[in-house]
């Protein structure tokens, strides 16, 4: 028998409470978010998205629509980097849903489920973890613009400043795509709700062409869409470095999302969990 | 450190899914400090219970206290106070071992240079450290098994629940995942362990509880139990069998039972004195019976599960897929 293994702590001599505490919360959220990385770099092929992705997107649209809407590639790039940043993010923050869905019916979440930790701290380590990959998209897209030709004339500060609006704009989105990943059946019924939810919130915006060339009803939609007031917040912060009223609506926007989709995520998890 | 409390204490337990009674009223009294069997087959709720006492179902009847603590109430208390390893393993297939316990040792609240030296502990005990830093989908399902075990340990907790802990294991990874288990208590854990194998429960369990279609059938401890079930049989396969109905009176006899043939071959008879079994191989030696293989059959969980229930312990997890 070996040596150093003690005699258990007794019952009666152990600190016992029956809620985590905020701090206790916080902490196992940190190691889950962790967890989430490590589990990251084991499997790169999850990079695809917010690496490829970004790449080929700019390279396509902007040569694609270049010359038809803005007339030449250098004068659409302002116009164009901006909404296919906002594409690539707010699509890549469906992958939350699907992730965790897929964590979810794994062996590892029992244990997850039977030890004293936190409940709530799997659904935030993950989204916590997943800021990095927005951070990527986000960092991979302006490089790629500026391979291109793109000269924000906000300077690197703007740029940074529209970078993290962005990231927290695709975090508060991703509590819509962690609620179907909670409540959904599997990974694959996820992911196809989710690009049935984004293909129309992220296209029927302002992202690529100028509303007015757009049909009436269209136009209404457009306008109302938080996607398309973020890609005018962005073009204003990174052309001409201005914070306007675009800035704050879409701001508004994804924190009124975060804060309806964060509480029901969070009640059906907590009934599944 | 004698409690007086159980470690668990349940009763009337129930779980239905759908419209099968999964767990049907268990009532169970696991006293601390041993090793508890909870025996039956496929399918018969074992797996259920446990998922409720360890606070990952919710009971649709009944109550339980684990070391009395309310499994309901205080579920976050008893998560404190369990360690569950399950039938699959439940660690990340993606992570390495050292990964996956380090992971485990922050969630449970210690630091990390205390996390990381608490798996490299854990591994050397274990028996992994050379493949600790290998991705899991590269371990065997006896290594899984162990790591599985190795995470449940590291909030030594006091009460372990194993859901067959050595089924689909090789005998030799079975009998050192038995010496773990027996380490367990030595060390005063209490451990609740569920088996399909009599031999198992027998070798292991203080105390062991039948359970069938979701109710306990028999409670006691192994020598209570087999002592109902009956008794070992000794089989003689014979040489020649020629010899049948002079070895058939010779064999009842030595043993004062009733022997039977059931093949042309082969005669059984009731074991009760092993030591009457030397008189009866020098008397068939004597008559010049020549033997081809002797043995002893145990009561098997078939003959348990026919004797308490009236029928056999036929796999029940067709009927009761979702019971799991």
């Amino acid at each position: 028998m070996n040596e150093d293994i003690k005699q258990i702590v007794p019952v009666e001599e152990r600190q016992l409470k029956n809620h985590a505490s905020l701090r206790q919360t916080i902490s196992n959220s940190l190691t889950m978010a962790h967890r989430a990385i490590l589990k990251m770099r084991r499997t790169p092929e999850q990079f695809f998205d917010v690496t490829l992705q970004p790449i080929l997107f700019t390279l396509m649209f902007t040569y694609i629509f270049g010359g038809a809407i803005a007339g030449s590639v250098k004068s659409y790039l302002p116009i164009i980097i901006p909404g296919i940043l906002i594409q690539t993010v707010i699509l890549t923050s469906q992958v939350t849903g699907t992730q965790l869905r897929d964590d979810m019916d794994k062996g590892v979440f029992n244990r997850f489920k039977a030890m004293p930790i936190a409940r709530i701290s799997p659904l935030t380590g993950a989204l916590l973890a997943d800021t990095i990959r927005y951070g990527i998209a986000t960092t991979l897209t302006f490089a790629m613009g500026y391979i291109m030709g793109f000269r924000p004339a906000g300077g690197i500060g703007m740029v940074i400043a529209a970078g993290l609006l962005i990231i927290f704009a695709a975090w508060c989105v991703s509590w819509i795509f962690a609620l179907f990943g909670v409540v959904a059946r599997n990974a694959q019924s996820v992911q196809g709700i989710s690009l049935l939810v984004l293909f129309p919130l992220t296209f029927l915006s302002n992202a690529f062409v100028p509303v007015n060339t757009l049909p009436g009803w269209m136009q209404a939609f457009v306008k109302v869409n938080p996607v398309s007031y973020l890609v005018s917040a962005v073009r204003e912060l990174v052309n001409n470095s201005s914070i306007g009223h675009d800035f704050w609506i879409s701001l508004l926007g994804v924190v009124v999302i975060a804060l309806i989709f964060a509480p029901l995520t969070l009640r059906a998890y907590m009934r599944k969990a | 450190m004698k409690s007086a409390v159980n470690a668990v204490e349940a009763r009337g337990l129930v779980k239905v899914f759908g419209d099968n009674r999964a767990v049907d009223g268990v009532d169970l009294d696991v006293p601390a400090g041993s090793i508890y069997g909870v025996l039956g087959p496929n399918g018969a709720g074992k797996s259920t219970t446990i998922n409720m006492l360890a606070t990952l179902l919710k009971p649709d009847g009944g109550h339980a206290k684990v070391f009395g603590y309310d499994i309901v109430k205080e579920a976050q208390i008893v998560r404190q106070l369990v360690g569950v390893t399950g039938q699959d393993a439940s660690v990340d297939e993606t992570l390495s071992a050292f990964e996956n316990l380090t992971i485990f040792a922050r969630l449970l609240g210690l630091n990390r240079t205390d996390a990381k030296k608490k798996a490299a502990k854990l591994l050397k005990e274990f028996g992994l450290a050379e493949t600790a830093r290998r991705p899991l989908s590269k371990f065997s399902g006896g290594m899984r098994r162990k790591l599985d075990l190795a995470a449940s340990m590291i909030a030594q907790p006091p009460l372990i629940f194993l859901d067959e802990p050595t089924t689909g294991l090789d005998p030799r990874t079975r009998n050192q995942m038995w010496d773990t288990i027996r380490r367990m208590v030595s060390t005063g854990s209490t451990v609740l362990l569920t088996t399909q194998y009599l031999d198992e429960a027998d070798q292991l369990a203080d105390r062991i509880a039948v359970i069938d279609r979701g109710k306990v059938v028999a409670e006691g401890t192994p020598a209570q139990l087999k002592a109902s079930v009956g008794i070992a049989s000794l089989q003689l396969k014979l040489a020649n069998e020629k010899d049948n109905a002079k070895a058939l009176e010779i064999v009842q006899k030595s043993l004062k039972a009733k022997a039977q043939a059931p093949e042309i071959n082969l005669i059984t008879a009731p074991m009760a004195d092993p030591e009457k079994v030397t008189d009866l191989l020098v008397a068939l030696r004597h008559a010049g019976v020549g033997l081809a293989e002797v043995s002893v059959q145990e009561p098997t969980l078939d003959e348990v599960f026919l004797t308490l229930t009236g029928h056999t312990a036929e796999d029940q997890t067709k009927k009761k897929r979702n019971g799991k």
